[in-house]
């Protein structure tokens, strides 16, 4: 029985612990949010928090979660669904195409402003560069993620 | 003297509106619903036996409800994969129908349903001839004859949404619709429609101050006459179209809501999963099984040996595959004499010599090559080589699928869920009409997803279980045992005059797919040009890939007319410039992308840049990319893009699908590249078959010219061929190295 803090709510969960965290949360658990990409964690499509540090989900077993607290895409908005300044900034830059590897590239960049709110290109670099978008959205990404953090004014609409 | 191909004819939307079929009728609850198609008798029953062989039948291609809420809905026949079709095709309708944006909705087209009268949106074809737009005369020979075969006609492809659907059938939903509501609120107000405006989703008679919502008449319209070539708005008179308006499908994607085929979960099934294992060269079939240790694996259900794949069915996706990596299987040996990448480029050079200085099959002629060539001051000559590429959308082809009691319910993110349909039926035996394709959005697709044969491995996994199952490939069996972009060897021969023009040109190569006019570098005015192709089977299944033909030929070309600038002694822009004379929005492109590179301003130590310019699926790109080479490796710092789609829809849009097609050429110019090991694909993820990263991206800037009056172009494709191109020959400007392979990045080890 794995115990684990799963968006903020106590979980218990009868899987074997060398599953890993992607597959529980998608298949035990029902949020889909997080996604499959490569199973070896070299895509981040699957990044969710642990302890509020970003991880791959599909290559770290449930184990590891036991007693700690795992954060989805799903658990990062406010209680009324109310966007955090990441999505919101998402929003603004119109940042996704397809969208598959959008949920891992939002949680590293949260992860990343929480700790550096101020980042540099470089930081950004080196917090999303585990993070591979195939529809090519990465200058997007980076503008939103200056967006967030206030550096760059966020895009209008009209033109 | 013209070029066999591509033609260049001028048609606008009357032609195509003319002969079109709209029909209206009243929805539940009392609502408008209007729809747009062709049917047999009209004077399109050449087309209609082409893709509707024996059926008289409405077709029906697009839709526009209205209900009694009042709100709009776009029901759009186009799957969403990240290009934004949806979120863009809703607000050219909406534009026509002077529709509130904030009350208009987005529906996705179902494959089969009660309001569709039969196999609905194979129509999708019919806009193409109908109109028969010069952009398409090329095209239609190749990309969408070959489509039409299925006759399943409902495809996200080819660049073609918004120029196709969204011009000749959204707009005219969206203006038909409006005229009658119009028509319906002047019997009741007793006043001319002449006098009624429409604006917001209400229609106003100022002179008596009524006003009413839509909805209000929404079912009256549908009594209404429909006028069949209902008059469209004319670009100073857009609200919505041309307006850079958030796209509908994004706030779904930031927050996790968003589903893909492989979030699928059907209300009140209990799905198992399935992970598969092909066969390593894919004309080879399952010879020996051993599953004993599989089989005993937690939670595996089933070992299936279906011949040309094995299947695992687990209680989790995870069991499945882990319990699959560990059958041992015995495959028969394969026919190819394809072993290596070295046998491939033999067999191409091969069939290359074969075809010599005049031979092979003529993809365009005009003037004389062989003579100029003969007379020519200067010759230059050059071979390329271009790897086999795979598609590799971040999400991996998944497939959800339930056969029972002779009905299959499929669950799966297809470009073409019709043709995927036929693929099943075929496959397990069931007409069309038991099998339901549910098609939520696309994690990718790049072309890949026209391909349906992962849709069939379900059907038919789900069939011997006799229970739903959700196969998911891994991301080794999508790298390894998929449908690919071709490679090729092409061979250049050019010749230039005593100022060192460019007057004789011949290519031959072994690839021709779509479109046909990819290899024809049509917009330069060379007198004498050859193009040829001495067709070459290929060892990996074909699959169109983004940009499909010109994904190669753009780079080939371009690099070889980068060549001759130099042969000439000349700077590669303005060599193109002056071969563009005939050629004026060509020419304001590459100007304009010039003056934003500042490509005639010295650049600093170590920095280089290359242009490249294409026009393909009807717009013109051209690109600057600026590289570093100080640390020894090409570091790309800048690249500039300017296009020319002659008007764009959703100016926003349109530039991420630029910077998106620019990355994806970006990512195959430095690691794509395919290697064969006894006749199977050595790399297998994405530590070994590379994507450009974050941190290896360019700054990337997007300027648009709306040059107008011309049919417009697309938006997905054309932003990829000029990308590789450019940054060879930045590669080429800063250190000299003509590079005539890829990928780049293993060249500056």
């Amino acid at each position: 029985m794995a115990s684990f803090i799963l968006n903020g709510q106590d979980m218990a969960a009868d899987v074997d612990p060398a599953k890993p965290i992607l597959w529980v949360v998608r298949e035990e658990l029902g949020l889909n949010g997080t996604k499959f990409g490569c199973g070896i964690a070299q895509c981040g499509a699957c990044t969710v928090h642990l302890d509020g540090q970003p991880v791959r989900s599909c290559s770290t077993p449930i184990a590891e979660a036991e007693g700690r607290a795992i954060t989805t895409i799903e658990g990062i908005a406010g209680e009324e669904g109310e966007l955090t300044k990441v999505q919101q900034a998402w929003i603004s830059e119109q940042v996704p195409q397809c969208g598959y590897c959008q949920s891992g590239q939002i949680m590293s960049a949260t992860a990343l402003l929480r700790d550096n709110p101020q980042p540099t290109d470089e930081d950004i670099d080196v917090a999303m560069s585990g993070n591979i978008c195939r529809c090519g959205t990465y200058t997007r990404i980076r503008r939103a993620i200056k967006v967030a953090a206030g550096i760059e004014q966020p895009g209008t609409e009209e033109e | 003297m013209n070029y066999l191909s591509p033609k260049k004819k001028r048609s606008g939307l009357a032609k195509w509106s003319r002969r079109g079929f709209i029909g209206a009728g009243v929805l539940a609850g009392g609502g408008l619903l209007i729809g747009i198609g062709v049917r047999s008798g009209n004077p399109v029953d050449t087309l209609a036996a082409k893709v509707a062989p024996g059926e008289n039948e409405q077709l029906v291609n697009s839709w526009v409800k209205i209900d009694s809420e009042n709100i709009v809905t776009a029901i759009v026949p186009h799957c969403e994969m990240g290009q934004g079709a949806h979120s863009v095709l809703a607000q050219m309708l909406a534009d026509e129908l002077d529709a509130a944006w904030d009350q208009v909705r987005v529906m996705q087209a179902p494959a089969d349903g009660s309001y569709v009268v039969t196999d609905t949106a194979r129509m999708f074809l019919a806009p193409f001839t109908l109109s028969a737009a010069d952009w398409i005369e090329p095209t239609w020979d190749g990309l969408f004859t070959q489509m039409a075969r299925f006759a399943d006609a409902m495809i996200t492809g080819g660049s073609s949404s918004i120029r196709s659907t969204g011009q000749h059938q959204m707009r005219v939903a969206g203006a038909a619709a409006r005229q009658m509501l119009k028509g319906a609120a002047a019997d009741a107000w007793d006043v001319p429609a002449s006098e009624i405006v429409t604006r917001d989703s209400t229609l106003i008679h100022e002179a008596s101050g009524k006003s009413a919502p839509y909805s209000e008449f929404a079912s009256a319209a549908a009594e209404q006459p429909m006028d069949q070539t209902p008059k469209l708005k004319s670009s100073s008179e857009y609200r919505l179209m041309g307006k850079s308006k958030a796209r509908t499908d994004i706030p779904a994607k930031v927050n996790g809501t968003a589903e893909f085929g492989i979030d699928a979960v059907p209300e009140g099934l209990d799905l198992s999963y399935a992970a598969v294992v092909r066969p390593p060269v894919q004309d080879t079939k399952v010879e020996s099984m051993d599953a004993t240790r599989a089989m005993q694996m937690p939670g595996v259900l089933q070992i299936l040996n279906m011949g040309n794949f094995v299947a695992v069915v687990a209680d989790s996706y995870w069991q499945a595959q882990q319990a699959v990596n560990v059958i041992e299987i015995g495959w028969s040996a394969s026919k190819s004499p394809i072993k290596t990448m070295d046998d491939q480029f033999a067999a191409f050079a091969a069939a290359l010599d074969e075809a010599g200085e005049t031979g092979g099959k003529e993809a365009a002629a005009k003037g004389d090559a062989p003579g100029a060539l003969a007379n020519a001051t200067t010759t230059i000559d050059a071979e390329y080589k271009a790897p086999y590429l795979a598609h590799a959308p971040m999400e991996p082809l998944n497939c959800t699928a339930l056969v029972k009691d002779g009905k299959c319910d499929i669950w799966t993110s297809t470009q073409v869920p019709l043709m995927a349909r036929t693929a099943v039926a075929d496959t397990v035996g069931l007409t069309k009409d038991d099998i339901t394709i549910h098609h939520p959005y696309l994690g990718g697709a790049f072309g890949r997803r026209l391909g349906a044969e992962y849709v069939s491995m379900a059907a038919r996994i789900a069939k011997a279980t006799g229970y739903p199952v959700k196969m998911i490939w891994s991301r080794e069996e999508d790298t390894q045992k998929a449908l690919y972009r071709c490679a090729d060897l092409c061979r250049f021969r050019a010749g230039l005059d005593d100022a060192g023009k460019l007057v004789a040109y011949d290519s031959v190569f072994t690839q021709r797919h779509d479109p046909a006019e990819a290899s024809v570098p049509a917009m330069y005015g060379i007198p004498n040009t050859a193009v040829r192709v001495a067709e070459t089977e290929l060892h990996l299944p074909f699959q169109a890939w983004r940009s499909v033909d010109h994904s190669q030929q753009g780079w080939f070309i371009e690099s070889f007319i980068d060549e001759a600038a130099h042969a000439a002694g000349k700077d590669p822009l303005e060599y193109r410039l002056d071969m563009l004379e005939d050629a004026p929005r060509h020419r304001a492109v590459l100007e304009k992308v010039a003056e934003i590179s500042e490509w005639r301003k010295p650049t600093g130590e170590g920095i280089a840049k290359g242009v490249a310019i294409v026009e393909s699926f009807g717009t013109i790109v051209a690109e600057v990319i600026e590289i570093d080479m100080s640390s020894g490796k090409p570091r790309m710092t800048n690249c500039w893009a300017v296009c020319d789609a002659g008007y764009v829809m959703n100016p926003d849009g349109f530039r991420n699908q630029i910077e998106g097609g620019i990355v994806f050429g970006l990512t195959a110019a430095m690691y794509g590249e395919l290697e064969l090991v006894d006749g199977a694909i050595k790399q297998s993820n994405f530590h070994d078959y590379k994507m450009l990263r974050m941190n290896e991206t360019p700054n990337i800037e997007v300027a648009l010219i709306n040059s107008g009056d011309v049919p417009i172009g697309g938006a997905g494709e054309p932003g990829l061929p000029p990308a590789a191109p450019a940054l060879t020959n930045a590669i080429f400007a800063a250190t000299g190295r003509r590079l005539r392979e890829l990928p780049i990045a293993k060249q500056f080890v």
